[in-house]
């Protein structure tokens, strides 16, 4: 064969599979070696053999990598396996968390949950009697409150930080921060001091919401000025230059171009708040019966639900009935998360 | 407004509008309503710390500094029910905040740290995309969530760990054991928090490190530079206050947390150094554990010492705010 003109492009850098070989036979090597120290030495069970490997694979791939080539490479690869073992460490636990929820809530659900309330049933019964009707009602009605009041202070803070920007611009931003770092147990104590020893005496849905409103209003903020920031400042120019005041800019070009941004932040709203627990331990009530009143009695509520499952139960049947839950939490939270990439996935038109 | 005879045959010309940098009706009211509703989160951080200071006050009085320091809960009823006399003091319960806190940041900053250097510069195209939404679904999780799976689930794991940590550095007194009772300890309380603040950390990170100039990581890579020298001239200096306003800002996290920490950590009323034992404390689990039973005078306390929380993360949210704004944007 002649020699072209042309030589096909070379690439000498890139992994040849020999080399692919020799890695995949290094990483092997060291699963080997990590068997064989689990066996001999005190290091035992699944997690000792993940340890003893990834060090025996990062140490093997070193001295390969200094061999071939020098130390900064080798180095290189030791941060590699360092960020992969990062990774992975973050990974394991959400793998775990979510198919834990799966695997045994899968047995707490069924159609009778969803029509019937726990006046009938205790949580240490089975299953198929009672049901969390009004937990997840409860759920649905007071997020759904505490989504009606937060809703607007959060975009109004929003609209201050984007289209105002007066002199306290800074300082709100800054409020606003340290306010979406509020502990949820304060914001039960602090409805908890304001609210009901003083004024109603008494639990309900409501207080459950304004306690839920302290800690949803700082995310809808933030995920509201972060879309509003994305609209082009063309838009509010075009506004005012065709006589527009501000108000008419703002009402009528810049938060409709932000919809499907806005709709982003409600739901990462509803989703921060919809498995907070602890201020509606405090403030809730936490009724057995279905109440879809706010504003009198106690309310039942989905994280209150398994807790009480939880805690008070201690039997396989509670157990159940409270991954049963947890796995209708997680779907929610789930779904809302989905349909928040959704909406923000979608181009400002 | 000269111009009146407009019906005439010569049509005329419109006065001048005034031309003025004040803005119309419609405009200041919007204005004002705007500022309003900007100004609510200061309303409302300012009603929480002032209603807990309020309703705290008496016994933030009565025990002085003792509040702090003491580690004392009691009250003393004689036989009628009546209170003779009550302690309140939450210095075990802020020591032990302190301890879960900083083994969270200890064990999750490093991991968090390392699994944004991942995301932002060894993953690539859809897997890249799809972790990063896992990463933030797993922030958004639920602390029950939490508390529960690790209950269930990683006690177990960790336990094992404590043992082994047990075994071998037994010697340094704070893994030291006084009986060998492992499980529910605040190591193992730690660890949750941990797992529970590494989502968070590896957002921030990540942003961050996205921030890094690409010219000057262009520059360090056209100078011959492997991807841990890059690294380690350009994203680390450019981004180190960003992540320690982040690990600030899990610390924080960490030290509200309260369903998970009450799940996992055995609440027991005694300052506890050997964080392998199964005996702590974290003051918000200490509101959730005496909200129960406490009579009018206990609310009292407890809201002091639910004060004592607020100004602490309040704190803490202000360096990491001070710490990613300020140091966030330097580098070689």
């Amino acid at each position: 064969m002649t020699q072209s003109a042309i030589p096909t492009p070379q690439t000498p850098w890139a992994v040849s599979p020999q080399q692919r070989i020799a890695t995949g036979s290094l990483i092997a090597l060291g699963a080997i070696l990590a068997g064989i120290v689990v066996k001999t030495t005190g290091l035992s069970g699944k997690l000792g053999f993940a340890v003893s490997f990834f060090f025996f694979a990062a140490l093997l791939i070193f001295i390969q990598q200094l061999r071939l080539r020098d130390l900064a490479a080798a180095k290189d690869s030791l941060l590699n396996s360092f960020a992969l073992l990062g990774i992975t460490l973050t990974l394991i636990p959400i793998a775990s968390i979510v198919s834990t929820v799966v695997i045994r809530g899968y047995g707490g659900i069924s159609f009778g949950i969803f029509t019937e309330d726990m006046t009938q049933a205790s949580v240490n019964d089975p299953v198929d009697s009672g049901g969390l009707l009004h937990a997840l009602l409860g759920t649905l009605i007071i997020v759904g409150v505490a989504l009606i009041i937060s809703f607007p202070i959060g975009l109004l803070t929003a609209l201050y930080l984007t289209e105002i920007r007066g002199t306290l611009t800074r300082p709100i931003k800054f409020l606003v921060q340290a306010m979406s770092g509020v502990p949820s147990i304060v914001a039960g104590l602090f409805i908890l001091s304001i609210l009901i020893i003083p004024v109603t005496q008494e639990q309900t849905g409501l207080m459950a919401s304004l306690a839920l409103c302290i800690l949803m209003i700082p995310t809808i903020a933030r995920t509201a000025e972060e879309m509003l920031l994305l609209i082009p400042n063309e838009l509010r120019e075009a506004g005012v230059a065709l006589g527009a005041t501000q108000w008419r800019a703002v009402a009528g070009v810049v938060v409709p171009a932000a919809r499907s941004g806005l709709v982003t932040a409600i739901i990462l709203g509803v989703a921060r708040v919809i498995g907070e627990t602890a201020p509606l331990l405090l403030v809730s009530g936490g009724a057995d019966a279905l109440n879809l009143n706010p504003t009198s009695g106690a309310m039942g509520s989905l994280p209150f639900y398994i807790w009480k499952a939880f805690l008070t139960g201690g039997t396989q049947e509670a157990y159940a009935r409270a991954w049963g839950g947890m796995l209708v939490l997680l779907v929610l939270i789930v779904s809302l998360f989905v349909l928040a990439r959704y909406f923000s996935g979608r181009r400002v038109n | 407004m000269r111009v009146t005879q407009t019906l005439g045959a010569q049509s005329s010309i419109p006065a001048a509008r005034e031309i003025t940098t004040k803005p119309r009706r419609s405009d200041q009211v919007f204005r004002f309503i705007v500022t309003a509703g900007g100004m609510s989160s200061l309303v409302i951080l300012g009603l929480i710390a002032f209603f807990l200071s309020l309703k705290g006050f008496s016994v933030l009085r009565e025990e002085q500094w003792s509040f702090l320091t003491e580690s004392r809960w009691e009250v003393l009823q004689d036989g009628e029910g009546k209170i003779e006399s009550s302690t309140f003091g939450i210095g075990a319960m802020l020591v032990g905040t302190f301890i879960g806190a900083f083994i969270a940041i200890i064990v999750g900053v490093p991991i968090a740290v390392l699994s944004a250097l991942y995301l932002t510069f060894y993953a690539r195209g859809p897997v890249k995309k799809f972790l990063i939404s896992v990463i933030d679904l797993m922030a958004a999780f639920p602390s029950l969530l939490f508390g529960f799976w690790a209950f269930i689930v990683f006690m177990a794991s960790a336990e094992y760990w404590a043992k082994l940590i047990n075994k071998y550095l037994g010697f340094i007194p704070l893994f030291d054991v006084p009986a060998p009772f492992f499980e529910r300890s605040p190591f193992i309380a730690g660890l949750v928090l941990a797992v529970m603040i590494i989502p968070i950390v590896t957002a921030i990170s990540r942003e961050v490190f996205d921030q890094t100039p690409l010219d000057r990581i262009q520059a360090a890579y056209a100078l011959g530079a492997s991807k841990l020298a890059m690294i380690r001239a350009v994203v680390i200096p450019y981004g180190r206050g960003g992540i320690v306003g982040g690990a600030m800002l899990g610390l924080g996290r960490a030290m509200g947390e309260t369903v998970a920490v009450y799940t996992v950590l055995n609440v027991v009323y005694q300052i506890n150094w050997q964080i392998l034992f199964g005996a702590g404390g974290n003051v918000a689990s200490l509101i959730l554990l005496k909200f129960g039973e406490a009579g009018p005078d206990e609310v009292d306390a407890l809201m002091a010492a639910g004060l004592v929380l607020f100004l602490l993360t309040l704190t803490v949210n202000a360096l990491s705010d001070v710490l990613i704004n300020r140091f966030g944007k330097k580098g070689r």
